[in-house]
Order: C-alpha cells, then structure tokens, then sequence
C-alpha cells in the first residue's frame, strides 16, 4: 500500500495512469483539465515512463491519435473537458464502434456559450449515447482508483470499449487531498500490458474501420449495445478485484442511510459528498432521507439502480446538466423512463442545479429537497435562478 | 534545357510485380486515383500501415465484409488521416521499443483526397507534419469532392465548374484559383515534399521511395485525373494526366529540404493550356479570353516554379 499524500487531484490522475503502462498519450490541453495535460507531459519528459506523448493540435486529432494507436495495439489515453470533448464528439462511437479500448479523463466544465470553464455535466451529456463506458468519481481517491481500473475494464476481452472517467472540474481536479497512490508494483501484477485483439501490423494486415451498408450496420449497433451492457458484469468484477488487492469498495451504485428512507436524493460525481452532509442535518430533523450516488453512467445500471430506490416514496434527481426544452435533467428522464413499466415505483422530482459552476452547499440541498418535496406536479426545477 | 537528372526513371523492370491494392474494388473506369494509389503502394511494400481519410478510395476499397487492401489499413474518419497517421506511428514506435512488436522499421502512410488534405483535413495534415512524425502523407488530388457528387474544393482550379461552383450566367465556376497544398508544406519545413502524377508511373515511384526514405515527414500531391468529375472520356485518363503536366498547369517537382528540382523535362515553350482543357467537360463554358487568362496564370506560376528551382537553396 502506498503512502498517504497531500495532492492536487489532477496531477494525481495523470501519475495514476502513469503507473499503467500506456504506450501512447495524446492530449490538448484545455481548462480544467490543464493540469492533467501538463504533469502527463512532465512525466514522459523526465523519462519516468516509456512512452509516446503526441502533443496534437487539436482535441479531434487527440481522439483521432489515440484511435489510430489503439488500432496499433497501444495503450492510448487522453483527457479533456467541455469544448474539447464536443470537438471529439464526432469521433466516439467510431472509437466505440471500433472496440478501441483508449482511456480518458474528462474534467467535467460547462460548455460554451456563454463560455464558462467551471463545472457541471453538460459536456458528458452530448456523449451519452456514443458508446462510451462513463463513470463518475465523488473524491480524488475515486479519480485515482478509476483512473486505474478504467483500462483493465476497458481492455477486457468481453468489452473492448473505451471508458471515460469523469473528474468534476475544479471542485475536484484543482483540489488537494490527501491520496493515496497504489506502488508501480502493485499496479503492474493488477495490469498487464495491453494485449490486442486485433493491431495494424504488416505481420497480419488487416482492414480496420470499414464501412457498413445498410444490411451490416445495424448488426454493429446490436453488438457494440451487447458489448456495453456487459460491460457492467465486468466494471463489477474489476471493482471486486481491486477491493481485494487495494482495499478500496466501489460498486456501480452507492447508498447512503437509505435504507428505512422515504425520499431519496440521486447525484453523480461530487455533489455526492455535500448531499450526504445535508442527508445527516435532514435526519437530525427528523426526515427520512437517504442518498443514492451513480458512479456508473454508461452502461446504466438498471437492476442495481432499482434496488437502490426499492421501497422509497419520493426519489428527487440532482442533475447538472439540462436537456433544452425536452423533458428535464438528462439523469432524471433517464430514470423515469427506467422506471415507467414498473407497478410500485417512487414518485421522481427533478431539480437541475450547480450549472457552470454555481456552487452547491450543504444548505442548497435542504432547500432542493425542501422544493421538491412543495412541489404538486412533476415538472423540473431549475434550482437557484436570480429573476 | 534541364535534363531529367534521375536515371532510376528508366528502369521498369524494377518495379514490384506484387499487388497491395487488390482488384475487384469498386473504382470508376478510367480513375486516375486508385492508379495512383496501386503504384504509391508497389513502391512502398510490405511494411506499411495505412491510415485513410473518408472519401473515394476508402468507400471503393472497404465494404464490409470486403477489402482491397492487402496492407494493414485503417479508416476513422474525414478530416483526421494525418491525426490517426500520428497514433500509428507512435504506437509503432513505443511498442517496438518494448519489445511487443516486431524490431523492425514499417511505415505510416496516411492517405486523402484533395477535400481531405486542402481544406477539411488540413489542420490536421500542419499538426502532423509540424510534429515530425515518420510518415508520408499523401495527397489524392482529383480537384473536387467526387464522392459525394463532384463539389468544388479549394484544389478545384479556377472556372471549373462543379456541382457547386457551376458555370451560371452571372458566375461562371470556380471562383479562385487552386490552393498550393505543397508550397504550403514547404513551408512547415517538411523534408521531403514532391507533386507527381500516375501518368508518369516511374517517376511517382521514385518519389515514394524517396519519400520514404525520409526518417520524418514527407508529403507528396498526387495530381489524380477523375474522368467522371470531370466530364471526360475514361480511356483518355493517362493522356490528361500527361496534359495536364505539359501545359505546365500541375508542373511535377520536388522540393529536398528546401532545394526545388523539376523531375519533368523542361520545354522551351509550354504546350498551350486549351490542349489540357478542352477535352474536359468542366471547362466547357470557357470563352477564349477565359482560357487566355487561365493561360496567363499558369505562364505566371510555371515562372515562379522555374525561379525557385534556380534561386531556392537548401536548408
């Protein structure tokens, strides 16, 4: 086990995919996620890692390096956030398509316009259907960890997807904690190097990326949609695996006093920990409250997620992103629709809240759950808007 | 008059009688490109990974579950052949050095048409030859988006017509002239950056070579005659691509760190451009004050070219 120290959570990210052995980085920098870009540089420059850092002139080009060293059977990653990750949207569920296992970290930020560089999720958002495994963290331990265990959950035989790990920007890349990073030993006999199923070689030239007529292309849809929601059977074995050898118990589904709850609040990445705080003040008046926290996005984890709100009255959806004039938060219609076919379900309230950086304190959480609970119908609520 | 200075030229019997470019794909009569392309590939081997951008010679070649390359080949998308071209060549290289691959050289190449390479593909195409990675890009230049339907580009030359730049009465085709891609890889300091034609197999050959050869980028603008886009006979694919260097509209040259030399022979007048132009259904609503200025244009540039060639010093 490594030692505790006190560091950034950005820079810790990128020495935790340091002790990966990846064979090819490519990055553009971009608020937020700058730091990660300028330590992975540090990194490679001092010779600390045998590996290929591509400084790309754009984040297409980054998702388009690692798409093409990937094929080549390394083991490629990048980060980005907001704008840059839109600039790669066009390129992700080809990546996904391709069952190119490239890693990447995305420090959550609002997307433009007006511009804004501080956190919420309406960068992910856009990306949701791409393909992609998503997971989010809650602390810079998780950003660590999942750092980490994104690659073996990526490369698995049975999935060969990419995986993105969502950092929240600022709130937690620009934060210093106290880590804890696993030896380089210790990570080596977790991960393995990269072992392809397929690599661009002269020695066994094959064809990549071909294109699909229509009498082929929905059959990739069906297998790339398999491969995603298997995925989730293996993001479980890799989180067992890494309990064992790290200590450290994640699953695709937390809960928090929810238990004898009769309302429970659902949020992802960092709100998680200030809504437990103002679950604590909530039961000491009295309510019962609990907490429900996806760390896993893509695939969504429909049975864990149903046995999390089994029993509860009242479920209120924390989102941090909108989906403009449709339906709500993009979490919330999710959950809804999950829910539709269900007899017994809870009542679900929707308040979309903390949007380009707009903080969320222990107290805003009483007052959303205090909103929520007001409310007689069951249209969302932007929480906090100065009218 | 300047001499053709490369013996090498003269010797077909040296070239590889190995197909790398299958037959049966799905190319028009009389494509200039996929000519380009099976000559590009007979010149460069075995080891090769391919990265090609979306456009003609990827949809004629990769119809799943079919494909025409005999190479290692990989297609992501439009505009991103030279970013995907980076990752393979730095996968290659990372990977070799530990070891998990085989401990010998192969080459990236990254392959676009002229949509691909001057305009949507060019950010891209400046990242990675700025960066110096160890692959040749080329350029398929047949002037227009052929297949999406014959749109012009910025390599469309001037008053061509295209299904976007027609020949209307109040603007007769293609407004500008067409976007020297080379001179602008000159510019990025590429090592090597050569223009050749299929017409003249051997000499495009000898250029891939040297290209490869390069330990570092290289660029190479293949001007690829497209019967189909533009409103030509097929069976006379070879005679424009031999036109089209004799009228000197696409002179063939190469550009050693700098130093310009003409790989053609140099005449003492050049053919007349209405030669090139008027077998060509594109230019068809040229006037002869038209063509005239077209030919003032071209006498202007075919002047610069032979100005460099005698002025420009290495690096």
């Amino acid at each position: 086990m490594g030692k505790r120290v006190g560091m950034e959570v950005a820079i810790a990210a990128a020495e935790a995919v340091a002790l990966c052995n990846i064979d090819v980085a490519a990055v553009y920098p971009i608020t937020p996620q700058s730091h990660i870009a300028e330590h992975m540089a540090d990194i490679i420059h001092d010779g600390r890692i045998d590996a290929e850092f591509i400084t790309v002139e754009s984040e297409h080009s980054a998702i388009s390096a690692c798409a093409g060293a990937s094929a080549a059977g390394a083991r490629a990653y990048t980060a980005t956030s907001s704008q840059g990750l839109m600039l790669m949207h066009e390129i992700l569920p080809i990546v996904s398509a391709m069952r190119l296992p490239i890693c990447m970290a995305n420090a959550n930020r609002a997307v433009s316009g007006p511009l804004n560089i501080w956190n919420d999720h309406t960068d992910i958002m856009p990306q949701r259907d791409s393909g992609w495994i998503s997971l989010f963290v809650e602390n810079g331990q998780e950003a660590i960890d999942l750092s980490i265990m994104s690659f073996k959950i990526a490369e698995d035989p049975e999935v060969m997807l990419p995986c993105v790990v969502n950092i929240d920007g600022f709130q937690l890349t620009h934060m210093i904690e106290p880590l804890e990073l696993p030896s380089q030993a210790e990570v080596a006999k977790f991960l393995p190097p990269r072992k392809a199923f397929a690599q661009l070689h002269p020695d066994n030239p094959i064809s990549m990326g071909c294109f699909a007529m229509p009498d082929t292309y929905t059959e990739t849809v069906k297998a790339k949609e398999v491969a995603l929601r298997a995925a989730k059977k293996v993001v479980t074995k890799v989180f067992g695996e890494w309990a064992k050898r790290f200590g450290r118990k994640y699953s695709v589904v937390e809960t928090y006093r929810a238990k004898d709850a009769d309302t429970l609040m659902l949020t992802m990445g960092s709100m998680g920990e200030t809504a437990a705080t103002a679950v604590d003040e909530l039961r000491k008046a009295g309510r019962k409250v609990g907490l429900v926290k996806l760390r896993l996005w893509r695939p969504f984890p429909v049975e864990e997620f149903k046995a999390a709100v089994q029993g509860c009255k009242t479920l209120i959806v924390m989102d941090r992103a909108i989906s403009t004039g449709g339906a709500g938060g993009p979490v919330a219609t999710d959950v809804k629709s999950l829910l539709y076919g269900d007899k017994k379900k809870p009542r679900v309230l929707n308040v979309i809240a903390g949007l380009g950086g707009r903080d969320l304190t222990v107290g805003d959480f009483v007052a959303m759950f205090d909103l929520a609970k007001k409310k007689k119908d069951e249209t969302f609520e932007l929480y906090g808007v100065r009218e | 008059m300047n001499q053709v200075q490369n013996f090498e030229i003269f010797a077909p019997k040296l070239v590889d009688r190995k197909e790398y470019f299958s037959a049966g794909h799905r190319a028009c009569q009389g494509c200039g490109e996929v000519l380009a392309l099976r000559h590009i590939l007979k010149a460069l081997g075995d080891d090769v990974v391919v990265a090609n951008a979306t456009g003609c010679m990827e949809i004629i070649s990769s119809g799943y579950p079919q494909s025409a390359w005999e190479v290692p080949y990989v297609h992501v998308a439009f505009e991103n052949a030279a970013a995907v071209g980076s990752g393979v060549e730095a996968a290659l290289k990372a990977l070799r050095r530990k070891g998990r691959i085989a401990d010998r050289n192969v080459k990236t190449i990254a392959v676009a048409g002229d949509g691909g390479t001057c305009d949507i593909g060019l950010q891209a195409l400046s990242g990675a030859m700025e960066r110096g990675h160890d692959m040749i890009f080329f350029c398929l230049d047949n002037e227009a988006y052929m297949n999406t339907g014959i749109q012009r580009s910025s390599a469309t030359p001037f008053m061509a017509a295209t299904t976007t730049s027609p020949a209307g009465h109040a603007i007769p085709g293609q407004r500008t002239q067409k976007k020297n891609v080379p001179e602008i890889m000159v510019a990025h300091k590429v090592p090597y950056v050569a223009t050749a034609c299929p017409s003249y197999p051997l000499d495009l050959i000898n250029k891939v070579k040297k290209a490869a050869a390069v330990k570092g980028p290289a660029y190479v603008h293949v001007f690829s005659m497209c019967p189909t886009g533009w409103r030509c006979a097929s069976e006379i694919t070879i005679k424009m691509g031999r036109l089209v260097v004799e009228t000197g509209v696409f002179p063939l040259y190469e550009v050693e760190n700098g130093k310009y030399r003409l790989t053609m022979e140099v005449p003492e007048k050049l053919r007349p451009v209405g030669d090139y132009l008027k077998p060509q259904g594109r230019f068809r609503h040229l006037t002869p004050s038209d063509v005239e200025k077209i030919q003032e244009y071209v006498n202007r540039e075919w002047e610069i070219l032979l100005n460099k060639v005698e002025c420009m010093q290495p690096w």
